[in-house]
């Protein structure tokens, strides 16, 4: 027989039984559409996040004390001094700005609404490293920091909170862990949601922080933020930095006991745990596509036993082995396939539908059904159809034409 | 005469089920020479579907020889078995085994299928359904038409290769005694007119005396001749 008439007998055997071939391609469409769903939301997901993480600047380094590749034993914090020395021109020439950090979180008032937050302590060249702009105000200056003084600029997300406003607020007194504070200045939003926002921040003065926020040795900082002259020389005023530190941590034979991540670095271990989690949803939902093969199994298997007598008959007038396996395989996998594209199309709006809720909670999340996806799906479902068809099929295959033909 | 169609010799068969051995058939011998009618006759369980299905290569016998129409069935695989089912014998069952689903053009088809023919098929089918009387009956379905037409698409069916001979088990078992004397008709007239070989498989003595010859089984053996 030629495939053309294969696929017509088969066709015509599934809608003799149009319910119960309707159901048991429910299961697959169930699972394809899952797979499609989730891994479309698995690298939108991961786009959103890439895409935060390019937004906080391509030639930015940022310096963490301890090194998580050795656990060293002997970890000397980051200082003040430390950052200031990265700052010579002669030795680190490759380097712009360094703005070190001290940063906890903390709860911060107004008259009533309250709202737990992220402060930094700062110095002025934080504006300058994170490229932060203001709606209205000015930014922490020299003044500032030499008098210790009471003053904070707030992020939008804090504004709205408080005040339900984004304007009009400098001068106001709020509250940080009870201490009162003047708004000099209100933060333009940077975007981003979910992922650290940089706009649920408060930024005071790191001098002030110290004395009334924060418990930290006089020159501890916790964070040095870097900006490279330019994206190209990253690597350079790594290099630069790294020698910088340790000579002043004096580890000219050990390990380095502080760190320096990259926007790259960020990059790529953000990346590699949003593919676990692609993965892993992937996975979840591959579960739901096993299970639709073995309803496949399961209705095929009823299918060869109520037509035994026809597979006998079959036999009787010349049908070989193979002509039977082909048969049954035929039915099963076209199941499957139909199952696999009607879940392609499920699975794709399932994606944008959740897309569309995702931003209309504010979330950034464009779910990305990818020409990949569409494949391993299809090939996988048709791989389901006919994997789970081969026993029955076989089964079908090797009755014995005698025995069939008497089954009733 | 030439060489027989079907050479039979101490053809025993034995079904085991579980400890028990049933003895459909205790030692059959018998030649059936080209463009014969047969009958045989026997009371139930004697052994005649048993031995219809072995002279159809539908059922391996346990001992003795076969050969059909000058091949030794005895040591065949399924699928040789197959193809001598498909090309050398034509079945005529009692319930007529016609695909439900399908037109009475497509049942009388799909021996071809399975043959591995591509062309003519359906021509030829019309042609076997025309010699048949039911040329007007082409796309019925099994369930639009008699019990009568039904059988008649299944003797197209089986005539549809050309085989050396067909089997009819109780071919008229089911039908009322019009349409069976009909059916009677049609397969001695295939007979006549392009000496097909035929063997029926009957309980009414009245077709067996249609037949030249009849055998008849007992207990799983040949119990007489007539000639
Ligand atoms: N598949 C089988 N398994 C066990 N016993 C069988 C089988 N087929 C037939 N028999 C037995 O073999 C004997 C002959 O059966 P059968 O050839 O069908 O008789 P008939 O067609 O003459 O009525 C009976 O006793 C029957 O029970
Ligand atoms: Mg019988």
């Amino acid at each position: 027989m030629n495939f053309a008439q294969i696929l017509r007998e088969a066709w015509n055997s599934l809608t003799s039984n149009k319910m119960r071939s309707v159901l048991t391609i429910l299961g697959i469409v169930i699972g394809v559409a899952a797979v499609i769903a989730m891994l479309a939301i698995g690298s939108g997901a991961q786009d959103t996040i890439l895409n935060q993480i390019s937004g906080i600047g391509t030639n930015l380094l940022f310096i963490f004390e301890g090194n998580e590749m050795d656990g060293t034993t002997t970890t000397q914090p980051l200082t003040l001094q430390d950052a200031q020395a990265i700052t010579e021109l002669f030795a680190a020439p490759h380097v712009d700005v360094v703005a070190p950090v001290i940063q906890s979180s903390g709860v911060v008032k107004y008259s009533g609404e309250s709202k737990s937050t992220q402060i930094f302590g700062i110095t002025p060249e934080y504006q300058d490293a994170r490229n932060y702009e203001l709606l209205e105000g000015e930014f922490v200056n020299e003044q500032n920091v030499n008098g210790r003084a009471s003053v904070a600029l707030i992020g939008v997300d804090v504004a709205d909170k408080l005040f339900g406003q984004r304007d009009n607020l400098l001068g106001e007194t709020i509250h940080i862990e009870g201490q009162p504070f003047r708004i000099i200045g209100v933060l333009a939003p940077k975007g981003g949601g979910q992922f650290g926002s940089q706009d649920d921040v408060i930024l005071v003065p790191m001098t002030t922080a110290k004395s009334r926020l924060m418990n930290r040795d006089q020159n501890r900082v916790d964070i040095i933020y870097v900006k490279a002259i330019s994206a190209d020389s990253v690597p350079e005023a790594t290099s630069e930095i790294e020698e910088i530190l340790r000579k002043r941590h004096r580890t000219d034979l050990g390990e380095n006991d502080f760190t320096i991540y990259s926007q790259q670095d960020f990059l790529s271990l953000a990346s590699s745990i949003t593919n676990i989690f692609t993965v892993l949803l992937g996975g979840i939902a591959g579960i739901s596509l096993l299970v639709g093969g073995i309803g496949i199994m399961n209705i095929m298997l009823v299918s060869v036993t109520e037509r035994t007598k026809e597979i006998g008959l079959r036999k009787a007038i010349g049908a070989k082995k193979k002509d039977i396996l082909i048969q049954f395989l035929t039915e099963s996998s076209l199941l499957s396939f139909m199952g696999g594209i009607m879940g392609i199309i499920l699975g794709w709006i399932l994606s944008s539908a959740i897309g569309s809720v995702a931003s209309a909670q504010g979330v950034i999340l464009e779910p990305q059904v990818g020409l990949e996806a569409i494949f391993l799906a299809t090939i996988f479902s048709s791989a389901v159809g006919l994997f789970f068809g081969i026993y029955p099929a076989n089964k079908a295959a090797n009755l014995e034409p005698v025995e069939a033909l008497r089954h009733e | 005469m030439s060489k027989p169609v079907i050479n039979i010799k101490n053809v025993t068969k034995t079904y085991k089920m579980g400890e028990i051995e049933v003895h459909a058939l205790r030692g059959i011998s018998f030649d059936v020479q080209k463009g014969e009618v047969i009958s045989i006759m026997g009371p139930s369980g004697s052994g005649k579907s048993t031995l219809m299905n072995i002279i159809g290569c539908l059922d391996h016998l346990t001992t003795g020889e076969y050969n059909l129409d000058g091949k030794d069935i005895a040591n065949l695989d399924d699928d040789e078995l197959a193809q001598i089912r498909n090309q050398k014998v034509g079945f005529v069952f009692q319930n007529f085994n016609l695909l439900a689903r399908s037109t009475a053009l497509s049942n009388v088809e799909l021996p071809l299928r399975y043959a591995g023919q591509i062309e003519n098929r359906l021509q030829l089918a019309e042609k076997a359904l025309t010699s048949v009387g039911l040329e007007d009956r082409i796309h019925h379905k099994p369930s639009e038409l008699s019990g009568g037409q039904q059988q008649r698409v299944a003797i197209a069916r089986a005539i549809i290769n050309n085989p050396a001979i067909i089997l009819a088990d109780e071919p008229t078992g089911n039908l009322d005694s019009k349409s069976g004397d009909e059916i009677m008709e049609l397969l001695l007239g295939l007979n006549k007119k392009n000496g097909t070989t035929l063997i029926i498989v009957t309980h009414d003595p009245q077709i067996a005396s249609h037949t030249r010859r009849t055998i008849q089984l007992f207990d799983g053996l040949i119990q007489e001749r007539e000639s």
